[in-house]
């Protein structure tokens, strides 16, 4: 029976891209949908064919405006979270100081820990210090939960680093500052840049923490959650199809670019 | 992630520590603003946390610690089917993750070929929309009217998924299959980049070896492909379950009040019912149960040099 030998033979492969249709399928129905015409409130049900949500993206009230502040808040907690983080990661691989175990648990930590529980204990704190919350509550959470992602981003490329290349440096005669900023840091930038983008992603997508440190600021994953209450408008699904194309598309070209300076090399 | 933008591997290096005579406060400047923010901004929270849930008193008059311990007590009786119904939907959701996610981490690391890249980039990329756009996209997808119920109720699969308790009548959304079928959407990525990454590091010669002794393919799965993979399996599993147990998203946009899980009611609690001792309490009961779940599951896995 050959039908059950080809089957047997790619069963892997067929388990494993049902699944992959799995993780996409929702992304399908996004995309679809951004071409919907709604009878109601809600883009949950498919009625016509139409460019409508396209061709003013920004036709919805406060929309834009929740969209341009995550994007704001995500850049900065981006750079906050990559700075802080590249400087724990240089100290934990370069040298050696007291109480390594505790810092290491510390930067273990947030990542282990569910999502509400660091949100509801940074509202106690906020609550009990009387601090208004809105743009800066939530910037300092981020910062918190991105920081240790940046740790692990870089660490695990500054461990693969031969440290002969900076002898090297310094045996002609580069200065410290010289040595850091012309050997060390160019060689740690895929690391740092990983943590980066990694800290624009989880910041920008971030709902949880920031509903609770919020107040009443709303930044676009909470217009989301409200719109679900509220009716979702049709170009919520435009702003997620348009985020998915770009991501896409940046990956593509970051690859194109990796292969041809690769192909360069060789 | 991090497989993504790892160098070629570098010649060994002869000393690892290099010998630098540079100040020996420089790492502690370097380390002084992050962890700072870390401990004001985590730590110290949990310790205001842990205070807050043994305060009595009333919004108005102010709260006082008062040692009420017995406010633990209380959030324990009066939800613990919110507490269990999160570890049973969070339990289903890692395995039904393990089950989707290891046959297409085996694909990308051992039978994709030049589709690799792309495949990668597929299973990364839907993070880049807002997951709780994705999410509200399954209540189209799980609709009462749509093809995928249409077609759950011709095969007869809603009867038994009823009759299991699973879904309710002819419908899934709003029911407790919908919320696992969203958690496991939501975490499946977390499962299968480390999976990926554990799978990868394999040798494809100990598969040769195990086919040369006489091993049938899945012998050779059962008893070398799979322990290899383990440190996979064992980091998947937490980074599944772990955010799975404290979510609430998915149990608001695809459940009903009956699919209310322990996230749900820290939520209210802190947002809209104010009261800050009972919803301190119960954070600080999910926080501990978690923890000592995953020490529990690290120590037994025998993988402790995981972290």
């Amino acid at each position: 029976m050959p039908v059950v030998t080809w089957l047997k033979r790619h069963l892997v492969v067929i388990g494993g891209l049902l699944t992959l249709g799995y993780l996409l399928l929702p992304n399908v129905v996004v995309t679809v949908f951004s071409f919907n015409k709604p009878k109601g409130r809600f883009n949950y049900e498919w009625q016509q064919f139409s460019f409508d949500a396209w061709k003013d993206p920004c036709g919805v009230a406060d929309m834009c405006g929740s969209l341009s502040l995550s994007l704001q808040i995500a850049f900065w907690a981006t750079v906050g979270a990559t700075v802080l983080g590249t400087m724990i990661a240089f100290a934990l691989v370069r040298y050696r100081f007291r109480a390594r175990g505790s810092v290491n648990s510390l930067i273990f930590l947030p990542m282990a820990m569910p999502e509400v529980v660091m949100a509801a204990s940074l509202l106690t704190l906020f609550l009990n210090l009387g601090a208004p919350l809105g743009f800066w509550t939530i910037l300092i959470a981020h910062i918190m939960f991105c920081l240790s992602f940046v740790v692990v981003a870089v660490k695990a490329r500054v461990m693969s680093m031969d440290p002969r290349l900076e002898q090297a440096a310094q045996d002609l005669y580069a200065g410290p500052a010289q040595t850091f900023l012309r050997v060390t840091l160019p060689i740690a930038a895929p690391g740092i840049a990983a943590g980066a983008l990694l800290s624009f992603a989880l910041s920008f997508d971030d709902f949880i923490i920031t509903n609770f440190n919020a107040g009443s600021t709303v930044t676009f994953p909470m217009f989301v959650w409200g719109s679900a209450q509220r009716g979702t408008p049709v170009q919520i699904n435009v702003i997620g199809t348009a985020m998915f194309l770009v991501a896409v598309l940046l990956v593509l070209f970051s690859m194109v670019l990796g292969n041809r300076r690769n192909r360069q090399k060789a | 992630m991090a497989t993504a933008t790892e160098a070629p591997p570098l010649a060994p290096a002869p000393d690892k520590k290099p010998p630098r005579k540079r100040g020996r406060w420089t790492p502690y400047w370097l380390l002084l603003p992050g962890l700072l923010w870390l401990v004001v901004f985590f730590a110290l929270p949990m310790i205001y946390q842990a205070s807050t849930s043994v305060q009595t008193g009333s919004l108005e008059d102010g709260y006082k610690v008062t040692w009420h311990f017995a406010t633990y007590w209380d959030a324990l009786s009066e939800y613990w089917p919110q507490f269990l119904r999160s570890v049973l939907y969070a339990a289903a959701a890692t395995v039904l993750c393990l089950l989707l996610g290891y046959p297409l981490a085996y694909l990308i690391a051992f039978r994709a070929g030049r589709w690799r890249n792309l495949i990668m980039i597929l299973v990364i990329a839907p993070f880049f929309t807002s997951f709780l756009i994705r999410t509200l996209a399954w209540k189209t997808i799980l609709a009462d009217s749509g093809p995928v119920v249409g077609a759950l109720n011709a095969l007869h699969v809603l009867d038994v998924t009823s009759w299991l308790g699973w879904t309710s009548g002819d419908r899934v959304l709003a029911t407790p299959l919908a919320v696992v079928c969203g958690l496991t959407y939501n975490f499946l990525p977390f499962m299968v980049l480390p999976l990926y990454t554990s799978l990868e590091r394999i040798d494809g010669r100990l598969h040769e070896a195990a086919g040369d002794l006489y091993a049938k393919p899945f012998t050779t799965f059962r008893k070398v492909t799979f322990p290899l993979s383990m440190p996979g399996v064992v980091s998947g599993t937490l980074l599944t379950f772990i955010p799975a147990a404290g979510d609430y998203v998915n149990a608001e946009l695809l459940g009903s009040t009956d699919t209310r899980m322990i996230g749900n009611v820290i939520q209210t609690q802190f947002l809209r019912i104010l009261d800050y001792p009972t919803a301190a309490a119960l954070s600080f009961i999910l926080m501990a149960a978690i923890l000592l779940m995953v020490t529990i599951y690290i120590r037994r896995s025998g993988t402790e040099d995981l972290v």
